[in-house]
């Protein structure tokens, strides 16, 4: 117990970043008081910048590694990459937000807390050495995320997708908890490490060792919504308020992946084995139901929503390789996929207009002749999202391909690119709208500072790690070592 | 470093600005073209004299990617040859920069044109300063770019996007040879650094044989002949010369920067860079000499007929190029590379003279409706008179002393040099005596000029003449840095600082008896050309039409230029494209292709309609789902274990 005010502040040292994310929050709750309802955009730049300050703060903490408060809390390479894939997802969520909530009437300062709480939970996951940690930032992530897809409370279709996402992660945490359980009640600890040094001497034929691995899979499968648990996934893509959709898509998932990547490439390496097996059938049925489902869908936040399955799936492919050259490709992947996706949420927001909801396909009807600007931006995330050169989305499935056929895994390699292909139809059929169709009536694109600071932020990033792979993925490679 | 790599990024800079800011600068923009490559000019002057003192750069800038074990580097080489490049592509840049700021008055694509203009040195110095053949591929490619943008400068004109689209499928066939090559490098080195691939020259790689159609062909001599399409296409040989007149469509400024100077040099700067690979093979570097010296000889047929002043000058472009490629194929690389230098600035110089013929004639360019100018543009005249001496080869203009390196390293080259040196002096003669022929027609005689047209006549602007007399005094003189040693021994100060680039494969012993008289007699030959030229088309003006008549056939042939577009036509683009792409069409895309993808899309998208419905929007079926799946997952425990 520290004795003395400074002994708390060094043993506090390795989560500051976290203490300022929620600090940051907590004050945000608290001035919203103060605030008047037309300024509530200050509190959303207010929240930016905790964001950044906890970024300066990781961005401090780098060189630190080791396990802190009884090895619960890890510092480690590993999690710093996601954390800052964490800031930026956050940071990208808060700018497309502040003009979409105006518009919507839904500028309350609670919205911004949730998402710093949100992002708090994702850190904790990243960061976590103890199974406690995981279901606790977790359950922080999706309590709040919860509440943010129910934000606008008048509206039925967000209401109903609130219940329906508490309602199946309630279900899915009860199924997780369950494999921790047991696999406390084998190894005795809930520590990674500890159920690393056990299974590494355990009777793996045990099916009580299976049953945890499965009840762990499925659980986060439900988070990275990786099929046949991604039904969740259309309603409250589509019923939420369309900033938390983009944020939702983006945060949690890499969220996942990083407890993910944490939990089978670390603590449950032994069984490494049966995972790659499961995870590579996962990792095509989640591909097949994306891909092929998202053809037939009319409204944008849908078919946004069945490629986002899609994208875990192709991510999925980096875990089934495995290996040093497939966990760096994941988490590039997802970093790619959370930026290009928050960009094509971004100009699906711009539509968005008071009276309309503009978020069918059709909607976007000749805007590549009424605002050329915009159906650019769109054009490139499209194509970035498709994997056509040179942006980051064929970058990130580039590598994911490569470590599944330096795996051995060919044919997972070749049924990605299959379902790769397929998925041009529906991105495509964005671009052909904007372009080929005439523009049904005149209409102004809801633009803002924040949006476009997004936006171009977005189109960067893609363009950049399109042309110049090698920083993101040097930053991943080098992000490993924790967990191999 | 910076200063080096600053030579390619200066006129890269001026591209975005004239580019991305034209439409505001309008005029304006050419000021910021000027400054890139008047940059970059100085600091190439400065790059030149470091390598005068020794300095030879050769540095990697940055990993450009890595796959496998090919790792391509952007990185610059700056030895002897590239210093001597970058030297010619950059005074040449500037003066037809500052040139062009005069021509190009009041096009409404001005700004648009210096952008491409400022492109296209930036790619022609990456191609000259890269230091292996994916950058150099780069700027190969991005200079063909660069001028199938200029040739269809003016769009609109229908014969102008042809004659872009015909430049740009050529050079592809060239092209898919210059990457054979690459691949084979590759294949046979592991590298495509230059330093890497030269070092393993001595190594047994390079001895390895093939066996192709029966017979067995080394793979140096492979290599060397893929290389050798590459620079085909590029630098207009046969049979790949045909896009060059054509290009004439574009302004006259890109003609004598790009398709005279600078662009179509790529390949002879090519085979030269590749030297060490080429001298390997003796098959290769023979028929790098017979297409040379074939091609020279042929294009100056032609060139003998043909009526528009810039066709013409194109035409004598192909020839000249054949002399360099003759020369590399003898051996004698820096005298190709020398023949190139002074043939940049003699030619360039008549281009730009001919476009201010053009410019006072208010567009015309038949020379039939020429004549009698002498007296009307004097500055004009002058230049052109110069630049057709250099280019006839008359002593002490540039062009006699980088051709007669050439033909005397001919003569030293055995048997087949022999009969290439007689093609070479007969190419001399046909070079003498159209040139003049241009000369005459054009400056000289009657008037035939339109009676709308000739009260216009007038002198270009400075900007435009100062350019000319400063290409026409480099026309004069810049052939004396060669200086031959039978003339004065020991001056030789182009060749001896080429020498450590190349290797050294020249024939015979110095004979300078045998040589002066060489000299002489191939200036006689020039004579008697420019002489023929005159008593034709001066004193005795109805002769050409008689022989033309008398002639018929021989006349009409050349006229159209031995039908070799209308056979190319015939054979490549209606029998082959069109009936293959019938086929193709027919066949394959329609049948098999488009009934695989239609089957195939349209069973997804049934696929999709289907599962689509498995979305219930119940929640507890969604849970159901996910349960089962639970299951199902835990059940493999009995197939796994």
């Amino acid at each position: 117990m520290p004795s003395t005010l400074q002994e708390f502040f060094t043993l506090m040292t390795p989560i500051y970043p976290e203490v300022v994310v929620i600090t940051v929050a907590l004050t945000v709750l608290l001035l919203d008081l103060f605030v008047r309802k037309e300024q509530k955009s200050s509190l959303g730049w207010y929240s930016l910048a905790g964001v950044i300050i906890a970024a300066l703060a990781t961005f401090k903490l780098m060189g630190v590694t080791g396990s802190f408060f009884a090895g619960t809390f890890l510092l480690d390479r590993f999690s710093v990459y996601f954390k800052f894939s964490f800031y930026v997802a956050c940071s990208l969520g808060i700018l497309v937000s502040i003009n979409y909530l105006k518009i919507e009437d839904i500028h309350r300062g609670e919205y911004y807390a949730l998402m710093l709480f949100a992002t708090a939970g994702m850190m904790l996951m990243a960061s976590a050495g103890d199974l406690i940690t995981i279901y606790l930032g977790l359950e922080l992530m999706a309590m709040s995320i919860y509440v943010l897809a129910g934000f606008m409370r008048r509206d039925s279709r967000s209401n109903e997708a609130a219940i329906k996402y508490l309602l199946l992660g309630s279900f899915s945490s009860g199924i997780m908890l369950y494999g921790m359980s047991l696999l406390y009640g084998m190894s005795g600890t809930t520590n990674l490490a500890g159920i690393h040094a056990f299974l590494r001497g355990a009777d793996l034929a045990n099916p009580m060792v299976f049953l945890a691995m499965i009840m762990l899979i499925v659980s986060f499968g439900f988070k990275i919504a990786a099929a046949p648990f991604h039904m969740w996934v259309p309603d409250v893509y589509e019923g939420a308020p369309t900033s938390v959709t983009a944020f939702m898509s983006a945060g949690p998932k890499i969220a996942g992946f990083a407890v993910l990547l944490r939990v089978f490439s670390y603590a449950l390496q032994p069984l490494q084995h049966d995972v790659t097996t499961i995870i590579a059938g996962i990792a095509v049925l989640t591909m097949a139901v994306g891909n092929i489902i998202a053809l037939s869908q009319t409204n944008i936040k849908r078919m946004l929503a069945y490629s986002s399955i899609a994208h875990a799936g192709y991510a999925l492919v980096g875990i089934a390789a495995g290996g040093p050259e497939g966990v760096a490709s994941v988490m590039m992947y997802v970093f790619i996929y959370a930026v290009m996706n928050m960009g094509a949420f971004g100009i699906v927001i711009m539509l968005r207009r008071s009276g309309e909801r503009g978020e069918e396909i059709k909607d976007f009807a000749g805007l590549g002749k009424t605002n050329k600007m915009a159906a650019f931006f769109m054009l490139i995330f499209m194509f970035s999202l498709t994997g056509i050169p040179p942006t980051a989305g064929f970058m990130g499935k580039f590598y994911i391909f490569k470590a599944a056929i330096q795996a051995d895994m060919v044919w997972l390699a070749v049924v990605g690119v299959i379902f790769s292909a397929i998925s041009a139809y529906f991105y495509l059929r964005v671009i052909m709208v904007m372009y080929m169709s005439e523009p049904q009536a005149e209409f102004k694109l809801a633009t803002a500072p924040s949006l476009a600071i997004a936006l171009v932020f977005s189109l960067v990033t893609v363009i950049y790690i399109g042309v110049y792979p090698d920083n993101v993925l040097n930053f991943a490679r080098a992000s490993i070592a924790a967990i191999l | 470093m910076l200063k080096y790599a600053l030579i390619p990024l200066l006129p890269f800079a001026g591209f975005l600005i004239a580019g991305l800011f034209g439409k505001y600068l309008k005029e304006r923009a050419a000021y910021a073209a000027v400054a890139g490559v008047a940059g970059s000019f100085i600091l190439s002057v400065s790059a030149f004299i470091d390598v005068l003192g020794g300095t030879i750069i050769d540095e990697n800038l940055y990993s450009w990617f890595a796959i496998g074990n090919l790792t391509v580097n952007v990185g610059f080489q700056i030895d002897q040859l590239t210093a001597v490049m970058l030297l010619v592509v950059t005074t040449l840049s500037t003066l037809i920069h500052i040139y062009s700021v005069g021509y190009m008055h009041g096009d409404k694509g001005y700004a648009r044109f210096f952008a491409y203009l400022e492109l296209f040195t930036f790619f022609m110095l990456v191609l000259v300063m890269a230091n292996n053949f994916v950058l150099m591929f780069v700027g190969w490619e991005g200079v063909g770019l660069c001028s199938y943008l200029l040739i269809g400068f003016w769009y609109e004109k229908k014969s102008a996007s042809d004659a872009g689209i015909k430049a740009f499928v050529v050079n592809r066939v060239g092209d898919f040879g210059f990457l054979l090559g690459m691949f084979l490098i590759f294949l046979t080195f592991g590298t495509l650094d230059f330093t890497d691939v030269f070092a393993a020259l001595s190594g047994p790689a390079a001895a390895q044989s093939y066996m192709l159609l029966g017979a067995e062909i080394g793979v140096m001599t492979l290599i060397s002949l893929l290389l050798f399409v590459g620079a085909m296409g590029k630098s207009a040989q046969l049979p790949l010369y045909v896009w060059l007149p054509d290009a004439m469509e574009g302004p006259t400024p890109v003609s004598a920067l790009i398709h005279a100077a600078t662009m179509v040099t790529a390949g002879v700067f090519m085979v030269a860079r590749c030297a060490p690979i080429f001298s390997l093979s003796p098959t290769a570097m023979t028929t790098v000499a017979i297409v040379g010296g074939l091609t020279a000889v042929f294009a100056a047929t032609i060139g003998l007929v043909q009526n528009d002043i810039k066709r013409v000058i194109a035409y004598s472009t192909i020839s000249q190029l054949g002399y360099m490629f003759l020369g590399l194929g003898v051996g004698a690389f820096a005298a190709g590379i020398f023949h190139l230098t002074t043939h940049a600035f003699f030619k360039g110089l008549l281009f730009l003279a001919s476009g201010s013929v053009i410019h006072a004639l208010s567009g015309e360019q038949d020379m039939q409706k020429m004549g009698g100018l002498k007296r009307k543009i004097k500055v004009t005249h002058g230049v052109f008179l110069v630049g057709s001496l250099a280019l006839a080869g008359i002593f002490p203009f540039a062009g006699f002393f980088s051709k007669d390196e050439i033909l005397w390293s001919a003569h030293n080259a055995g048997e087949v040099g022999r009969v290439l040196w007689m093609l070479g002096v007969f190419g001399a003669f046909l070079t003498a005596f159209y040139s003049f022929r241009l000369i005459y027609l054009t400056f000289y005689g009657k008037s035939r000029i339109d009676h709308e047209v000739e009260h216009h006549v007038h002198e270009s602007p400075k900007v435009m003449t100062i350019p000319l007399v400063i290409l026409a005094f480099f026309a004069i003189t810049i052939g004396w840095i060669g200086m031959p040693g039978a003339i004065i021994p020991h001056a030789n100060l182009f060749g001896d600082f080429l020498a450590p680039v190349f290797p050294v494969l020249e024939h015979g012993v110095a004979n300078h008896g045998l040589e002066r008289w060489l000299m002489v007699f191939s200036v006689m030959v020039a004579l008697a050309g420019i002489r023929l030229a005159y008593s034709l088309y001066v004193k005795n003006t109805s002769m050409p039409d008689r022989l033309a008549r008398s002639f018929k056939g021989t006349y009409n042939l050349l006229l159209n230029k031995y039908k070799v577009d209308e056979v190319y036509n015939f054979i490549f683009v209606d029998g082959l494209v069109h009936r293959l792409a019938r086929f193709l069409y027919n066949i394959t895309d329609v049948k098999i292709i488009d009934g695989a993808v239609n089957g195939i899309a349209g069973m997804i998208r049934r696929t999709s309609e289907g599962s689509r419905k498995v979305q219930t929007g119940f929640v507890q079926e969604y849970a159901f789902v996910m349960g089962l799946g639970l299951v199902v997952l835990m059940g493999l425990y009995y197939v796994l274990k």
